[in-house]
């Protein structure tokens, strides 16, 4: 349930002491924090500090070494699978494949959870690369192009929580504010997002709340301005 | 066993228990009355001559190498079942693979000396045989993927589901190795380690066995109890690591 | 997960794998002519019409075999190219539905491969198969290419992101699928008539087939799910 100014907000992700391993170095050596619906935080810190890791674990795909972990209000020492159908994860790579066409890469994410051609169309449109760009393939497109696919492909695939790693990075400026207006539309529309970013102004315009990460464990900063 | 007294430079007898050190003068004395009996005690075989003795060590060898390759598959299966999953029957599994490939090769090898001196070849293309050149190739491979890297459950996973699939492959080439000999004749004379035997050559075999598998568990204890350790060195290198990590943040 | 949304999961798969080729032609433009290739090299090295008529079965399916590592190392660099296998998984993506559309694909593509080097044996090699052993032959490489498609799909997942997954990946498969190889060439030889043997001997060899297909393709369903995740 979505927090609608009821009196008990749910968390998006509650994180308590957590510890998580890339083979056997601990990228993430202690993690609490907590993350409420609806909410845009940005991940900032130094290279090296875990915020690839951070989101990675939010979209379930390492497994918890240690600590509570919930996103979503479902375990994720438990419970992967549900919370990944639930979260979208944008990182280093799109998630696409670059021999098809924009619409077949949207339509195809989308019809994973049997979303219909109607709501395909919609999240392209939302987007803004319907029309001209939408029998292109992938891998002509420019990089913000593709990094629009990739998050039409999440709005089509219903994602309650995005996880974007870098999104701003490689787009002009247009493309930057284009990015910054759909986020802002779905954070309105209930999703939650958290973006690590190295581009703090930006970043902390879009923001509500900024998460320091330094050395696999998190702290608080002011929130956006 | 604390972590903190494990001191990895000095040569101490970590692994080894009162119990083992035990089994370890039994499968001593096993050896000796074995090799006393193979070698000197037991007569020549009418057909083969001296050259029937290598039985002692090959008919054990490939059970035992049969045997590893079942715990492999039961403590995999163990692992994998929710309730019992534990790192414990991992590292059994592990230690009982390499163990496994060890006796693989000895059987092999003295499958093949035996092949030369009886028959003139050092291979045939009997179902067994071949069986278990593959196994041994399997297993090396399943080996391989142990040492591929990631958490302890990441590797366990891995492996236990693969040395599922694995044991699964023994019946299917065995079988289909068998019906491709059948098309040869051959083949029944040829690599026919069936020996007609005398009471005491049988009881031999039956020693050399017993004294195999005991060799057997002797070592699965000694291995499984050093794979812990490298695992308890991984875990000690994480807390340190830990810390190392947090103190990065010292500064701010 | 039901049934129901598994196998639309799988159709999906399937569907984009299929697209994915028919797009970039890799398989058609590279894995193809390499096994006509391998085709043609064994000629050279056996250098006998009689040797090579005689062992056409074999190496049909020796030449498949090889090309199956091509097709399942190309079909997880599809995956991986820009981290849709990661993305499928992030998103939860039914396991068993993604392992059934890749088998379903490769499968396919095998089919074509299969076809391809059955044509060239008969071109190159001389063999001659009658209207029944026409049969056989069809039966085989439909069975035989289940088991295949299966193995390769869940022993690629495997490797697919682990490190020296090159050269891990051969060691892996080929001992496994042995006994399709004996299986599949002792039929092929009956279809050829190679060496005078009757049709008929052939059949009992699909048993083996099956058997091997049965067992590869409901394990790798149930098992792909862990082998994939982290």
């Amino acid at each position: 349930m979505s927090s609608d100014g009821s009196s008990t907000p749910s968390a998006a992700i509650e994180f308590v002491d957590v510890v998580a391993l890339i083979g056997s170095f601990p990228a993430l050596a202690g993690v609490t924090m907590r993350i409420e619906r609806g909410e845009i935080v940005l991940l900032r810190g130094p290279n090296g500090a875990g915020k690839t890791t951070l989101l990675r674990l939010c979209a379930g795909l390492l497994p918890v070494e240690r600590g509570t972990a919930r996103v979503l209000e479902l375990d994720l020492t438990i419970d992967r699978d549900s919370v990944r159908r639930r979260v979208g994860l944008i990182g280093h790579t799109n998630g696409s494949y670059p021999d098809l066409t924009v619409t077949e890469n949207v339509r195809f994410w989308g019809r994973t959870i049997g979303a219909t051609d109607d709501e395909v169309a919609s999240a392209m449109a939302r987007m803004k690369i319907d029309g001209r760009l939408a029998d292109v393939p992938v891998s002509r497109l420019s990089a913000g192009q593709r990094r629009r696919t990739a998050l039409a492909s999440l709005i089509a695939r219903r994602a309650q929580l995005w996880l974007l790693d870098e999104p701003h990075a490689g787009l002009d400026a247009e493309g930057r504010d284009e990015l910054d207006a759909v986020l802002r539309a779905a954070a309105a529309a209930g999703a939650t997002i958290v973006v690590a970013s190295h581009e703090l102004e930006r970043a902390g315009s879009l923001a509500t709340r900024q998460i320091e990460v330094v050395a696999g464990q998190t702290r608080e900063v002011g929130g956006g301005t | 066993m604390t972590a903190a007294s494990v001191d990895t430079n000095r040569r101490e007898r970590v692994t080894g228990t009162s119990f083992t050190r035990g089994l370890g003068a039994v499968t001593l004395v096993g050896i000796a009355w074995l090799v006393l009996f193979g070698l000197v005690v037991t007569p020549a075989d009418v057909n083969q001559g001296e050259s029937v003795r290598i039985m002692y060590a090959h008919v054990p060898g490939a059970w035992l190498a049969y045997l590893a390759f079942v715990v492999t598959a039961i403590s995999s299966a163990m692992y994998l079942f929710r309730r019992t999953r534990s790192l414990v029957w991992d590292r059994i599994a592990g230690a009982s693979a390499e163990i496994g490939v060890l006796f693989m090769g000895i059987s092999l090898v003295t499958g093949s000396l035996w092949g030369r001196l009886t028959w003139g070849t050092f291979w045939t293309w009997d179902a067994r045989l071949t069986t278990t050149a593959f196994l041994f190739i399997t297993y090396v491979g399943y080996l391989a993927v142990r040492n591929l890297g990631g958490t302890h459950h990441q590797r366990a996973r891995r492996s236990a589901v693969l040395a599922l699939l694995a044991v699964l492959e023994i019946p299917l080439v065995h079988f289909s190795v068998e019906l491709w000999n059948s098309l040869h004749q051959e083949a029944s004379v040829v690599g026919n380690t069936d020996v007609t035997m005398d009471g005491l050559m049988l009881f031999t075999l039956f020693l050399g066995v017993i004294v195999f598998t005991l060799m057997y568990v002797w070592m699965l204890m000694h291995r499984q109890r050093s794979l812990t350790l490298q695992d308890m060195v991984d875990d000690i290198g994480l807390d340190v690591a830990l810390a190392a990590r947090r103190a990065e943040a010292g500064s701010s | 997960m039901n049934v129901s949304s598994t196998f639309r999961v799988a159709r999906l798969i399937a569907a984009k794998d299929l697209r994915v080729e028919w797009r970039s032609r890799v398989v058609t433009n590279q894995v193809l002519p390499f096994a006509v290739l391998v085709m043609v090299l064994f000629a050279f090295a056996l250098d006998s019409d009689a040797v090579l008529e005689r062992v056409a079965p074999g190496l049909v399916w020796l030449a498949t075999i090889f090309s199956v590592l091509f097709l399942v190392a190309r079909t997880y660099a599809v995956e991986t190219a820009d981290g849709a296998l990661d993305a499928l998984r992030s998103a939860g993506v039914d396991p068993m539905g993604i392992f059934l559309g890749k088998t379903a694909a490769l499968a396919a593509q095998l089919l074509v491969l299969e076809a391809l080097l059955v044509s060239a044996a008969v071109i190159l090699y001389r063999a001659d198969p009658t209207p029944s052993g026409t049969v056989l032959l069809v039966t085989t490489a439909l069975v035989a290419t289940v088991g295949l498609a299966s193995v390769g799909t869940l022993y690629g997942g495997l490797a697919a992101g682990v490190k020296g997954r090159e050269t891990l990946l051969p060691l892996l498969l080929l001992p496994v699928v042995a006994p399709v190889l004996i299986g599949a060439t002792r039929a092929t030889e009956s279809a050829f008539r190679t060496n005078g043997i009757a049709v008929s001997e052939g059949w009992p060899w699909l048993g083996l087939l099956a058997v091997f297909a049965a067992i590869f393709s409901v394990v790798g369903a149930v098992a792909f799910g862990s082998l994939i995740d982290e």
